[in-house]
C-alpha cells in the first residue's frame, strides 16, 4: 500500500468516518458535530487538491481488489475524476457551512448531516469509481443516502416526494444494472479506458451494443433527468434548501451525467459511439430535453420549482457537448459540469436565504427582497446572468465553446438550440431579477427573522457570495491553467484522445 | 485435533440441551452463553482447518457406513457451520436480555436452541440421506417447539400448523429415502450418485426424487406451500423468528440442492428444473406483494422470508445442463443468497423486535417518529433491507449479480424480471417501513428504550451481511477450494 | 412378486390412505393418526423393498428404528401442542379465525398478554 493507492482512499473514508461519528454522536452535541463535519470537508478539500495536483503532474492513484469473482473494485483518480471531484470537495465545505446556518434549531440534525456526508462519500466514489462496476456501486449508495435528505421534514408533501424520487432512482438503476450486467456478458469486467474498449468490434456485437446503449442512457438518464425521465427533480424540491443544492448542482444530476460521460468516452469511445449512429439520437434528446426544461420553467410561480425545471435544462447541455464530438464542443459540455454547479448552487443558496429570512418561496413574493437582502441578491443576480449567458461569467465561456464546437462539427442547428435556450433563460430569469431590484415591496415579509445588522446569518450569507464569485473568476480566468476550462482541456489532450 | 474439533462440535449442542433441560431460565442463560463462545471457537478453528487443508470425511466414532454414521466436511459446510454459530450466538445472546425470565415456560427456549443447533450442524454435514432425515426432523420438531414459547393460543396454532406442515415434509422426504434405497441399497449421496453414472437402471427414481423435493420444498416454504410460514415466523419472539428465517429453512434447502447438484443431471429434467425456477420466481413476486400490503412490521418481514427463499430456486434452472463455469456461478450465487439472507434476515428480525419493543405495538404505523428515540435499531433494520433489496455493496447484491450473469450466460432471461422485478417489490416493501418511520406529525408520549446490548447485536449482523459482498471473494474462494474436494469422494 | 414387493405395495397404499385422512380431516387428533399410519406405510416400503431387492438386509431395519423414535418424538410433541392449544381456544382444528367469528374462551383463557 503506497501513498499513491492510499490518497483516494482516505478521501473517500473522510465522509464516511464522519458519517459514523456524526450518527453515533447524541443529537444535542451541535458544536462538535459542526466541528466534525467542518473538519471533514476542509481535510478532504486538501486530499483533494493533493491528488488534483499530483495528477496534474502526471501522477497515477488508485487500488483495486476482487469483489465477487469476475469483477473487481477499482477507485483510480485522472483528470475527469478529479473535475467531479474537485467539484464536489469544493461545494461541499459550503454546503456544509450553509446547512449549519440553514438547520439551527431544527430537530434531527445528527440524521441529516450523518446521511449528507455519506451522500458526499457517494458521491466522490463516483467520480473516482474505475469502472462500471464501482461505478454503480456508489451510483446505488447515493440513491440511498438521499432519500433520507429528502423526506428531512417528514411532512406529508416530504414522504410523497421521497416515494417518487426513490421510485424513479430505484428502477433506474434496476435498468442500469440490467445495462451493466450484459455488457459484462457480451465482454467482461470493463475498466474506464480512454478511447473505450469497442474500437475494433465484430460486426455481430454491433446489435447488442446498441441496445446496450440505450438501455444504460435510459438508466442514467433518469438521475440526469432526461425528458421524459425527469419527473422526480421538480417533486423533490420539498427538501431543504441545502440538499436541493447538493441534489442539483453536485450529487444527483451530476452522477448521472457524469456516468454518462464515461459510458460514452470511456466504454465505448466517441468514435465508436458515433459510427453506432448513437450519438445524433442522444443529440436530439438532450436538445429536447434543453428547450422543454427551459420552456417548463417559464411556467412556474415557486422559485424553487422554476430552478429545478432550469436544472433539468441545464444539465442536458454537458450531454449535448459529448454529441458534438470534437475537441471544442466536449470541452463546452464537460467544462458545464463545473459551471452549472456552481451557478445552480448559488441559485438555490439564494432561494434557501429568501426562504429562510423572509418566508418567501414564491416569485410574486419577492418584489424588493433586493433592498432588504443586498448580499444574496448581489449573487442571486451574478448567478442568473451566468445561466443566461452574458460575458464574462462561466455561463457564457460554455455555451461560448459549445457554439464553436457545434460549428467545427457541422452541427449548425446545435447554435439554433444554444440561442432560444438563451432566450428562454432570460425570459425566466429577468422577471425574477426585476422583481427582486425594481419591485415595491407591498405586503410586510411573510416570517421575517432578524440578524442584527446584517441581512441574513453569516453562515447563510457567506456560501452563496463564494460561490458566485467562483463563478465569475471562472469566466474572468478562463484561460488559467487551473480554471475549469483549463482543467478541461487538460482532459481532452490527456484522455479524451480527440 | 481435528478429532476433538468434531467431537467439540456435534457433542456441545447435545450436552448443552440436556443440561440447559435441568435449570432455570437464568442458569440455563449463563450456561449457553459458554456453550456459544465453545461453538463459536469450535466453528472458526474448523473454518480455519478446512481453509487451510480442505475437505475431509469424518465417520463418527470409527464406524463406517451405512450402519455408522459418516460425516463429510467440506468448504460449504463448514461455510454454513460458521454461518449457524454466528447466527445461533447472535440470537442466543439476543434472546437472553429479550425474553422475560420471570415467565416460567421462557427457561424451555435454551434446550431448544441447542436441539436446533444440533440438527442444523447434522445437516451441514450429514452425507446420507437418512442421517439427514434425521436431522431435519430434530431441527423441525425444536423449530416447532420454539414458535410455541409465545404461549398463547395463536402462536399454538401457528406452531401446529408448522408442525403439521413439517411432518408431511419430512415423511414425503423419508418415502424418497426408502425409493433410493430399495433401488440402489444405498444411502450416501455420493453412493447413489456413482452407481447412477454406471448406467444402472434408473426407472422410477426419478419419482423419487420428486417426492423428496416436494417434502423439502413444503419445509422451505416454497411458493405456493409457504402458507405455514408467515404465521409462524410472525409470531415467534424475535430471536426465535431470527433463528427460524436465517437458518432453519436454509436446512431443507440445502438438502434440495446437494441432491439436485449430485443426482439432478442425471434424475432431473428440464422440467423439473424450470418448474422449481417458475415457482421460485412466483414466490419472489407473491411474497413481495404480501410484504408490501400487510401492515404489521413482522408480517412484513416473514412474507420477505417468503419471497428471498424464492431466489435460492433459481439455482435449479440455472445448473441444468449446462457448462461448469455457469453452474459454479450458481452456485456461488446460492450460497451468498442463503448467507446474506441469513445474515440480513436475522438482523432484521432482532432489530423489528427492538422496535416493537420501544413503541409497543407491531402496526407499521406505530413506528412514526421513531427515527427520533431509536435511530439505532432503524439504522440497523435499514442496512438489512440494503441487502434484502439486493443494492450494492451488500450480499444480496453479489448473490443478484451472480445470478444475473448465470441467467444471461445460459440465455434464460426471463429470470431477469424476476431478480430486477423482486428487487423493486423488496424496495417497495423495505421502503414502506423507512417511511412509517420518517413520519414527523406523531404524538409518541411513552417510548421504552431497549438496552444498547440489543441494539448491537443486530447492527453487527446488518454490517455483516453488507460486508459481505466486499469481503465474497474471499469467502467463496474457501468454498470453492472445497466443492474440488468435496464432491464425489 | 415377492412377499416383500407384497409389503411394499401394503406400505403404499398405506402412505395413500395416511396422506388423504391427513389432507382432509381436520380434527388435529385425528390428523395425527393419519400421519401416523402414513408413516407406517413408509417404513413398510422402507423394509418391504429393501428385501424385495438383496433379501434381508439389517440397515433398514436400523433405519426404520430409528424414524420409530422420530415419530413418536414428532407425536408426542403434536399431543401436547394440540392438548394445550385446546385449553386455550377451546378447538379441536386450525380453521381460519379470519373466516370465523372469535371463538368461545376456552377452558383456560391465556393469562400472559404477549409483547407482541
Amino acid at each position: 500500500m503506497t501513498a499513491t493507492a492510499l490518497l483516494p482512499v482516505f478521501a473517500l473514508m473522510t465522509s464516511l468516518t464522519a458519517a459514523v461519528i456524526i450518527f453515533a454522536l447524541p443529537e444535542q452535541k451541535h458544536r462538535l458535530r459542526t466541528f466534525v463535519n467542518l473538519t471533514a470537508a476542509i481535510l478532504k478539500l486538501l486530499l483533494v487538491g493533493l491528488m488534483i495536483r499530483g495528477v496534474f503532474q502526471g501522477k497515477a492513484y488508485g487500488i483495486a481488489f476482487p469483489m465477487i469473482p469476475g469483477v473487481e473494485f477499482v477507485l483510480r483518480a485522472d483528470a475527469l475524476a478529479m473535475l467531479f471531484a474537485g467539484l464536489s470537495a469544493a461545494l461541499w465545505l459550503l454546503t456544509t457551512v450553509y446547512s449549519v446556518g440553514y438547520l439551527e434549531n431544527s430537530p434531527n440534525r445528527s440524521r441529516f448531516f450523518g446521511f449528507f456526508s455519506l451522500c458526499v462519500a457517494s458521491t466522490l466514489g463516483i467520480a473516482l469509481a474505475g469502472n462500471l462496476f464501482t461505478f454503480f456501486l456508489f451510483y446505488e449508495m447515493l440513491t440511498l443516502s438521499t432519500y433520507p435528505l429528502v423526506v428531512h421534514r417528514g411532512t406529508e408533501q416530504a414522504l410523497r416526494a421521497g416515494r417518487t424520487y426513490i421510485i424513479y432512482t430505484l428502477a433506474g438503476g434496476a435498468v442500469l444494472l440490467f445495462g451493466i450486467a450484459s455488457l459484462h456478458v457480451l465482454s467482461g469486467d470493463l475498466p474506464f479506458r480512454p478511447g473505450g474498449h469497442f474500437a475494433d468490434m465484430a460486426p455481430d456485437l454491433q446489435m447488442p451494443l446498441t441496445i446496450v446503449f440505450v438501455v444504460l442512457i435510459a438508466g442514467l438518464g433518469v438521475k440526469a433527468a432526461i425528458v421524459p425521465l425527469h419527473g422526480w427533480l421538480p417533486v423533490a424540491m420539498v427538501a431543504p434548501a441545502p440538499v436541493s443544492a447538493l441534489l442539483h448542482a453536485v450529487a444527483v444530476v451530476k452522477a448521472g451525467a457524469f456516468g454518462i460521460v464515461r459510458v460514452v468516452f470511456e466504454i465505448y469511445g466517441l468514435e465508436t459511439a458515433g459510427a453506432l449512429g448513437l450519438l445524433s439520437g442522444l443529440a436530439a434528446i438532450a436538445a429536447f430535453t434543453i428547450l422543454y426544461g427551459s420552456v417548463m420553467a417559464l411556467y412556474q410561480s415557486d422559485l424553487k420549482r422554476r430552478l429545478a425545471f432550469s436544472t433539468v435544462s441545464q444539465v442536458s447541455y454537458i450531454i449535448l457537448g459529448l454529441c458534438l464530438a470534437g475537441p471544442v464542443g466536449v470541452a463546452g459540455g464537460l467544462v458545464h459540469l463545473v459551471h452549472q454547479g456552481v451557478m445552480k448552487i448559488t441559485l438555490f443558496f439564494c432561494a434557501g436565504n429568501y426562504a429562510e429570512t423572509l418566508g418567501l418561496h414564491r416569485i410574486d413574493e419577492l418584489d424588493g427582497a433586493g433592498r432588504r437582502m443586498p448580499g444574496t441578491s448581489v449573487a442571486f443576480t451574478l448567478a442568473a446572468f451566468g445561466m443566461i449567458g452574458t460575458p464574462p461569467l462561466a455561463g457564457f465561456i460554455t455555451k461560448w465553446t459549445m457554439g464553436t464546437g457545434a460549428l467545427a462539427a457541422g452541427m449548425d442547428w446545435v447554435i439554433a438550440v444554444l440561442v432560444v435556450s438563451s432566450l428562454l433563460n432570460a425570459a425566466y430569469f429577468l422577471p425574477v431579477l426585476r422583481r427582486i431590484w425594481f419591485g415595491e415591496q407591498k405586503d410586510p415579509w411573510r416570517e421575517e427573522r432578524q440578524w442584527g445588522r446584517s441581512e441574513t446569518s453569516a453562515w447563510l450569507l457567506w456560501p452563496p457570495l463564494v460561490t458566485a464569485g467562483f463563478l465569475l473568476l471562472a469566466g474572468l480566468l478562463a484561460s488559467a491553467p487551473f480554471s475549469p476550462l483549463g482543467w478541461v482541456e487538460l482532459i481532452i489532450t490527456r484522455e479524451v484522445n480527440l | 485435533m481435528t478429532l476433538w474439533l468434531m467431537a467439540g462440535l456435534l457433542f456441545t449442542p447435545l450436552a448443552w440441551a440436556v443440561l440447559t433441560l435441568l435449570t432455570g431460565f437464568r442458569r440455563g442463560r449463563a450456561i449457553t452463553w459458554l456453550g456459544i463462545v465453545i461453538q463459536v471457537l469450535v466453528s472458526l478453528a474448523l473454518w480455519a482447518v478446512v481453509a487451510a487443508e480442505g475437505g475431509f470425511q469424518y465417520p463418527l466414532g470409527g464406524w463406517q457406513a451405512p450402519l455408522g454414521i459418516e460425516l463429510r466436511m467440506d468448504g460449504l459446510a463448514v461455510t454454513f457451520v460458521l454461518l449457524t454459530a454466528l447466527v445461533a450466538a447472535a440470537s442466543g445472546l439476543h434472546a437472553g436480555f429479550y425474553l422475560d425470565p420471570d415467565k416460567d415456560w421462557h427457561r424451555y427456549f435454551w434446550p431448544l436452541f441447542w436441539f436446533l443447533w444440533a440438527g442444523l450442524n447434522v445437516v451441514w454435514l450429514g452425507n446420507d440421506l437418512f442421517n439427514l432425515y434425521v436431522g431435519l426432523e430434530l431441527i423441525s420438531l425444536a423449530a416447532v417447539g420454539l414458535v410455541a414459547l409465545g404461549g398463547q393460543s395463536e402462536a399454538l396454532r401457528a406452531a401446529i400448523r408448522y408442525l403439521m406442515a413439517a411432518l408431511l415434509g419430512s415423511l414425503a422426504y423419508l418415502l424418497g429415502v426408502a425409493l433410493f434405497y430399495g433401488q440402489f441399497g444405498s444411502l450416501s449421496l455420493s453412493g447413489i450418485a456413482s452407481a447412477l453414472n454406471q448406467d444402472i437402471a434408473v426407472e422410477g427414481s426419478g419419482f423419487a426424487l420428486i417426492l423428496m423435493f416436494f417434502g423439502l420444498a413444503l419445509k422451505t416454504a416454497l411458493f405456493p406451500m409457504h402458507r405455514w410460514l408467515p404465521p409462524a415466523h410472525g409470531i415467534a419472539r424475535s430471536p426465535v423468528s431470527a433463528l427460524l428465517s436465517a437458518l432453519v429453512v436454509k436446512g431443507s434447502f440445502y438438502i434440495a440442492a446437494r441432491l439436485w447438484l449430485e443426482l439432478g443431471a442425471t434424475l432431473g429434467s428440464l422440467a423439473l428444473a424450470q418448474l422449481l425456477g417458475v415457482l421460485g420466481g412466483m414466490a419472489v413476486f407473491w411474497g413481495g406483494w404480501q410484504a408490501f400490503r400487510h401492515s404489521k412490521l413482522k408480517q412484513v418481514v416473514a412474507y420477505s422470508s417468503v419471497a428471498q427463499i424464492g431466489y435460492l430456486f433459481l439455482l435449479f434452472p440455472l445448473t441444468w445442463n449446462t457448462t461448469e463455469a455457469v453452474i459454479i456461478q450458481a452456485q456461488q450465487a446460492m450460497t451468498l443468497q442463503v448467507i446474506s439472507h441469513a445474515l440480513a434476515k436475522a438482523a432484521m428480525f432482532l432489530s423489528a423486535g427492538n422496535l416493537i419493543l420501544s413503541v409497543g405495538s407491531n402496526r407499521l404505523n406505530a413506528l412514526a417518529g421513531v427515527s427520533h428515540f431509536l435511530p439505532f435499531s432503524l439504522f440497523s433494520f435499514g442496512l438489512a433491507g440494503v441487502s434484502l433489496m439486493g443494492l450494492p455493496p451488500t450480499g444480496g447484491f453479489a448473490a443478484k449479480w451472480l445470478f444475473l450473469q448465470a441467467s444471461l450466460a445460459t440465455g434464460q432471461w426471463w429470470w431477469l424480471v424476476v431478480l430486477l422485478g423482486g428487487g423493486l417489490l423488496s424496495a417497495a416493501y423495505v421502503f414502506r417501513v423507512y417511511r412509517a418511520s420518517f413520519v414527523e406529525d406523531s404524538d409518541i408520549d411513552h417510548f421504552f428504550h431497549p438496552s444498547r446490548r440489543l441494539e448491537i447485536i443486530p447492527m453487527i449482523l446488518a454490517l455483516l451481511s453488507l460486508g459481505l459482498g466486499l469481503m465474497a471473494e474471499p469467502v467463496l474462494s474457501v468454498m470453492a477450494l472445497a466443492f474440488a474436494n468435496g464432491e464425489g469422494t | 412378486m415377492t412377499p416383500f414387493l407384497l409389503y411394499a405395495l401394503a406400505g403404499a397404499a398405506l402412505c395413500s390412505i395416511g396422506l388423504f385422512g391427513f389432507i382432509l380431516i381436520s380434527h388435529l387428533l385425528r390428523k395425527l393418526l393419519a400421519f401416523n399410519l402414513m408413516g407406517s406405510g413408509v417404513f413398510l416400503v422402507m423394509v418391504g423393498l429393501a428385501q424385495h431387492r438383496s433379501g434381508p438386509d439389517p440397515v433398514p431395519q436400523a433405519l426404520v428404528l430409528t424414524g420409530i423414535v422420530v415419530a413418536i418424538a414428532a407425536t408426542a410433541l403434536a399431543v401436547v401442542l394440540i392438548r394445550r392449544y385446546y385449553h386455550l381456544s377451546g378447538k379441536t382444528s386450525l380453521e381460519d379465525p379470519a373466516q370465523n367469528p372469535p371463538p368461545a374462551p376456552g377452558p383456560r383463557q391465556a393469562r400472559e398478554a404477549p409483547h407482541e
